[in-house]
């Protein structure tokens, strides 16, 4: 079985962000880049699953081909095959559907069953791209998972809908699935896999090779302007005995903050 | 050229090898520094795990045949544990006690002893200091006797790390007459009958793993554990010195990378007459002076290893990395201590472990007195 897993590289979690002189992007330089953390727990959850099953984990990115450093780092060198990176000049503008249409295009051109992805990035935060990836496919999609098992034709899905209820969804592949925290823990990359992921393949495609044109991403939304939000007021020390702390705090949280 | 030839590979060494001290030994820093002890069999097995245990070591025997970078890689990630007892013993392990087996052992010793200790089923501890010979080497007094095929132990050995967790130790014994001309080195199993570990010292700084004194009473072994010749010991033991103060001087280059990074948060945190310690400028200018002389350090450490890998004898640079870094890390530490306060008198931050640490900088591995001598004599014959 082909297992195909999406992943966007973004911008380590303790990044400090800033605006770039323009102000419709960020400052790029100096960044340290890692694989979106949601994308791992898809990562390991593909290699779990060949393990089990057999067959092959396939990375997909939509974005530039420097990309590949991650890719080996946070995928090849943890168990996944080769990655298909589509580096195209028109995907600078694109907007999610875009992104959605070139990875469904490599999915479909490889032949996967089996799709993961993060249920989100952590860099824009769209939660749109997995959903889109499955309708352009025309398969079901299970989001938020936080346990997964398949026998090869059917899967068992599991996810939280809040309030501590969990919904199990069945089916049958093909089918994605975004990765909640807790599906799985990653496993570290060990030293000899790293020095082997280096041998490992990365195809860099065209969006030609995809059969498709810079019309096909045109984007609908553009994003123009970023700001950052504006900064958190210093914390504050209630003092006195217990008491009195309490009743200032809750006297603070209704009239202030008004959340009881 | 770029200098240090850092590959993508090993930057993801390190990042990986961070990754696993940040979250699976660091939350036990505390613990295991109050304790005296950490789980050693389990550390060893995940580390071997991850394929740290044999980073230079031939592939023959399951090591990855790498650079001396990925030593240096290996230990910037390892160092996020923020536990130098901790990595004293693991560094004692893969860069201290074993080296020497892999570059002169036989392979009947590196099928026995090396590769295991790859696999993280055998720790190794490295007995050179006796109570009466510490600098002065070349006048331990624990003798070997040749008796057939065996050698006859007897004598001890102190502050020896790994001593009470040890599988086998790369020992120094006397073989011959007075002097460096009669000392061997062997490898000895810590099975073997006569051998015992005496007290478990209370030291000072590095309290996670012991140091402790052995006893070698009438203790047999077989002849084939000689390592390299008979009376040759005391070259092989300052050709292994090299590599062991080389990662002296990475371990405390990185060490103060650390402090300072959270002195300086600490600093820009703490409050005191209405604005950040650390916008004093007597703070300021502290840091800045110690950032630089970090990175003086650390080039001198680069340059080292450089050299050690070119395959350049080098005995002066690795001492002054050795007297340079165990230094400065003194300095550094202190005042990284000093901005915090009464906090750093406690032992709820990282600072008071660390700087009882990097005490034994100066004085492990050989001393700053004795890093001089040797640069001194090289020195002064034009080395
Ligand atoms: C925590 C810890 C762990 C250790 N682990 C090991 C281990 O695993 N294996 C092992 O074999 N050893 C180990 N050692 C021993 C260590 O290498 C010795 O302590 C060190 O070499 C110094 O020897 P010494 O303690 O006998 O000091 P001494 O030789 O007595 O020297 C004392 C002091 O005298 C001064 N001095 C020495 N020589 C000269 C000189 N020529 N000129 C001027 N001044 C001089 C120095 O200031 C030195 O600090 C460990 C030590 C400690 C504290």
């Amino acid at each position: 079985m082909k297992i195909g897993v999406c992943v966007k590289v973004a911008p380590d979690t303790d990044t400090r962000i800033k605006i770039s002189g323009d102000g419709a992007g960020i400052e790029e330089s100096g960044i340290k880049w890692i694989v979106s953390p949601y994308d791992s727990f898809g990562i390991e959850e593909a290699v779990q699953t060949q393990e089990a099953q057999g067959g092959e984990v396939i990375l997909f990115s939509a974005g530039p081909k420097d990309w590949q450093t991650q890719l080996r780092a946070g995928g090849l060198a943890v168990g996944a095959e080769r990655a298909v990176i589509v580096d195209d000049p028109a995907l600078a503008g694109t907007d999610p559907l875009g992104i959605a249409r070139v990875l469904a295009a490599g999915i479909a051109s490889e032949g996967c069953e089996l799709v993961f992805t993060g249920k989100q990035a952590i860099d824009d935060d769209n939660v749109q791209v997995p959903a889109m990836v499955a309708e352009l496919l025309g398969w079901p999609h299970v989001s938020f998972v936080t346990d997964f098992s398949t026998d090869g034709s059917t899967f068992t899905a599991t996810r939280n809908v809040g309030g501590g209820t969990q919904e199990v969804v069945t089916g049958s592949l093909p089918v994605v699935i975004t990765a909640e925290r807790g599906l799985n823990t990653p496993r570290y990359a060990k030293l000899p896999a790293i020095m082997k992921a280096k041998r490992k393949k990365v195809d860099v495609k065209s969006l030609g090779d995809l059969d498709l044109s810079a019309d096909d991403i045109t984007p609908a939304v553009q994003l123009t302007n970023f700001s950052l939000p504006p900064e958190r007021p210093a914390g504050r020390k209630l003092e006195g005995d217990v008491d009195t702390m309490v009743q200032e705090l809750v006297r603070l949280l209704r009239e202030e903050a008004k959340v009881i | 050229m770029q200098f240090p030839p850092w590959t993508e590979e090993h930057a993801q060494l390190r990042d990986t090898v961070k990754q696993y001290a940040i979250n699976e030994l660091a939350p036990h820093r505390f613990d295991w520094d109050k304790a005296g002890e950490y789980p050693a069999r389990e550390v060893f097995k995940q580390l071997a795990d991850l394929g740290c245990l044999g980073i230079r070591f031939d592939p023959e025997y399951g090591g990855l045949g790498l650079d001396w970078w990925s030593t240096v890689a290996f230990i910037e990630g390892l160092s996020h544990c923020r536990n130098a007892g901790l990595m004293m013993s693991i560094l004692v392990d893969t860069d201290m006690a074993t080296p020497i087996i892999s570059e002169i052992g036989t392979d009947e010793q590196k099928r026995e002893f090396l590769a295991p200790t790859i696999t993280g089923e055998k720790i190794a501890a490295l007995g050179v200091t006796e109570p009466g010979a510490g600098s002065d080497v070349a006048n331990i007094r624990t003798t070997a006797k040749r008796d057939g095929d065996d050698y006859v132990i007897n004598g001890q050995k102190t502050y020896i790390t790994n001593g009470a967790i040890a599988d086998y130790i790369t020992l120094a014994v006397r073989t011959g007459g007075e002097g460096h001309g009669g000392i061997s080195l062997v490898l000895f199993p810590t099975d073997t009958p006569g051998f015992s570990v005496g007290r478990k010292l209370d030291k000072l700084g590095t309290r996670s793993v012991d140091s402790c004194e052995i006893h070698f009473d009438n203790c047999r072994i077989p002849r084939r554990n000689l390592l390299g010749h008979e009376n040759a010991g005391f070259l092989y033991i300052m050709q292994n010195f090299q590599g062991e103060r080389l990662v002296a001087g990475i371990m405390a280059y990185t060490g103060m990378e650390i402090a300072v990074a959270d002195a300086i948060k600490y600093g820009q945190e703490r409050q005191a007459f209405g604005r950040p310690l650390a916008s004093f400028q007597v703070w300021k200018h502290k840091f800045a002076e110690h950032l630089a002389a970090i990175e003086a350090a650390k080039a001198l450490t680069f340059q080292a290893v450089q050299k050690i890998e070119s395959g350049q004898d080098p005995t002066k640079l690795v001492s002054m990395v050795k007297l340079h870094c165990g230094d400065l890390a003194q300095r550094v530490t202190y005042d990284c201590l000093q901005i915090h306060g009464g906090y750093g008198f406690i032992e709820e931050y990282d600072i008071a472990r660390q700087y009882r640490d990097v005490r034994l900088l100066t004085i492990g591995g050989g001393a700053s007195e004795v890093m001089k001598e040797i640069i001194w004599k090289w020195h002064s014959l034009g080395g």
